[in-house]
């Protein structure tokens, strides 16, 4: 079973946030990247770009597959990380540190408690969903 | 579902299997990036068991194999292979394969594991079988390919004879740890080494034993991911992706297996026409300006307009940038030509450049 740290929240898409002084750190969950296999690029969207829950805001390449990256909550970006353009690996080696996608300056605030607990994240993979 | 004898041994590893061609398959055991570099470094063993075998014995075996393939059968002496293709009367490629002549009047032809099918009813009826028989011997015969710099010496370890001795695309009948083995120097990664083909019961005791007797050659088993990203960094066709029934050699980059002076064969004159009139379209390595891929069915573009389409596209682990291959009108072929691949809506960066991506290290000579 995939690592699922307790103090975050988890999307059905398998993205985590984080709760940062108000804003949103977000990247995607061990499970997410262990399926996808080796990630060899990363496209994130700029700062100061608008992103809406559920809503794609990127797309992470593995060596087999592509997939959209969606949005745990809407806002304005203020952080995107670009060590992933040049080590797209580190989403692999460290999904929920170094491997970490976007900083959100949320606009709604409701919508964080519409997200994952751990606890509900893990009985969704429990489940057998992808 | 078709399952190969190793199924057990793959999922025992921990491999990730996956449906391919009909069968049931490892795409990769600890990571594709790892196992093409384990490949490219030192050595790794790939389970291609799903491969087709047919063989043809007889004393017209020679005829009928000269009109079913491009190649010229003739030039094949005992103990050779020969890489060569089928195709339709139009010219179109029913499969790509490698051939070996056996004894004087048999031979053993190798062909794509979703195609088995289609190829058996092909050679078996696209032309009289007059003084032969042809014997599908796929279900009764494993194959593992063992490749990379160290090969050679892990092989030879386990073989009963100098495997040194064996040239690229030739072969040896022999044993390897004590399984009857048929050795043939050939492989589909751009590395020195060998493909193996025993008994379909004797494939589980070979594989242990090649992966036992490597372990201090950093030996691994090695899924058809990094297969296939192996084999697009040396610009391998595979089919399905860059060659099917819909393509012809010419375009393909494959006129070097054609030999119209042979004689005969079914899509000569097809292809014959195309070579006269020069192919519209030509198969060109592309290289991305940035680390996105280019995958099969991309649309290629230039100045906004459609001109061509990308038929395999990976990161290159070894290249350690986004490559590709692609049809693009004959026109856009040229090294050096800037291009564009439709990603997502965006036209993104690429430009031709030659090919093979990754230098080969195959043993020639």
């Amino acid at each position: 079973m995939s690592k699922v740290p307790a103090d975050l929240r988890y999307t059905r898409e398998h993205e985590w946030a984080k709760q940062e002084g108000g804003r949103v750190r977000v990247g995607i969950t061990s499970f997410a990247q262990e399926q996808l296999g080796d990630v060899v690029f990363v496209e994130l969207p700029k700062t100061g770009a608008k992103v809406a829950a559920h809503k794609p805001f990127g797309v992470v390449e593995s060596v087999k597959a592509v997939s959209d990256l969606f949005a745990p909550v809407s806002g304005e970006v203020v952080e995107a990380n670009a060590e992933l353009g040049q080590k797209p690996e580190t989403v692999n080696a460290d999904p929920y540190g170094q491997g970490w996608m976007l900083v959100i300056q949320p606009s709604a605030a409701k919508e964080w408690n519409d997200l994952l607990t751990a606890a509900q994240y893990e009985e969704f993979l429990a489940q057998g969903a992808h | 579902m078709k399952r190969t004898p190793l199924f057990s041994a793959h999922v025992e590893a921990g491999a990730r299997m996956v449906p391919f061609g009909g069968w049931e398959m490892p795409v990769q055991y600890r990571g594709i990036i790892e196992e093409h570099r384990t490949v490219r470094a030192a050595v790794g063993c790939f389970d291609v068991s799903h491969m087709g075998e047919f063989e043809v014995e007889g004393p017209g075996a020679l005829a009928i194999l000269q009109r079913l393939t491009t190649n010229d059968v003739a030039a094949l002496e005992i103990g050779q292979v020969q890489y060569s293709l089928l195709c339709h009367a139009d010219g179109g490629i029913v499969d790509d394969l490698t051939l070996y002549r056996l004894a004087q009047d048999r031979y053993l032809m190798v062909v794509n594991a979703g195609n088995i099918d289609k190829d058996w009813t092909h050679v078996t009826t696209a032309v009289p079988a007059d003084g032969a028989r042809w014997v599908n011997a796929s279900e009764r015969t494993g194959l593992i390919a063992v490749q990379g710099p160290k090969a050679e010496a892990l092989v030879g370890r386990l073989a009963d004879q100098d495997v040194t001795r064996i040239g690229y695309y030739r072969f040896a009948q022999g044993k390897v740890a004590n399984v009857a083995t048929l050795i043939s120097r050939t492989g589909y990664t751009g590395e020195d080494g060998f493909e193996l083909y025993v008994a379909a019961g004797d494939t589980e005791r070979l594989w242990r034993a090649l992966l036992e007797a490597g372990r201090a050659d950093g030996v691994a088993p090695i899924g058809l991911g990094a297969r296939d990203t192996l084999r697009l960094e040396m610009r391998y066709a595979l089919y399905g992706n860059d060659i099917d029934d819909t393509t012809n050699p010419l375009e393909a980059g494959l006129g070097w297996v054609v030999k119209p002076a042979k004689g005969d064969f079914l899509g000569r004159a097809a292809v014959e026409a195309v070579r006269a009139k020069g192919p519209a379209r030509k198969l060109v390595g592309i290289e991305m300006a940035d680390r996105s891929v280019a995958r099969h069915g991309y649309p290629m573009v230039k100045d906004g307009a459609p001109i061509g389409i990308v038929t395999s596209g990976t990161f290159g682990p070894s290249v350690e940038r986004s490559i590709a291959l692609a049809y693009v009108g004959a026109a856009h072929g040229a090294v050096g030509t800037e291009l564009g691949v439709e990603i997502r809506g965006q036209a993104k960066a690429a430009r031709v450049v030659k090919t093979p991506f990754h230098p080969s290290r195959v043993k020639k000579g």
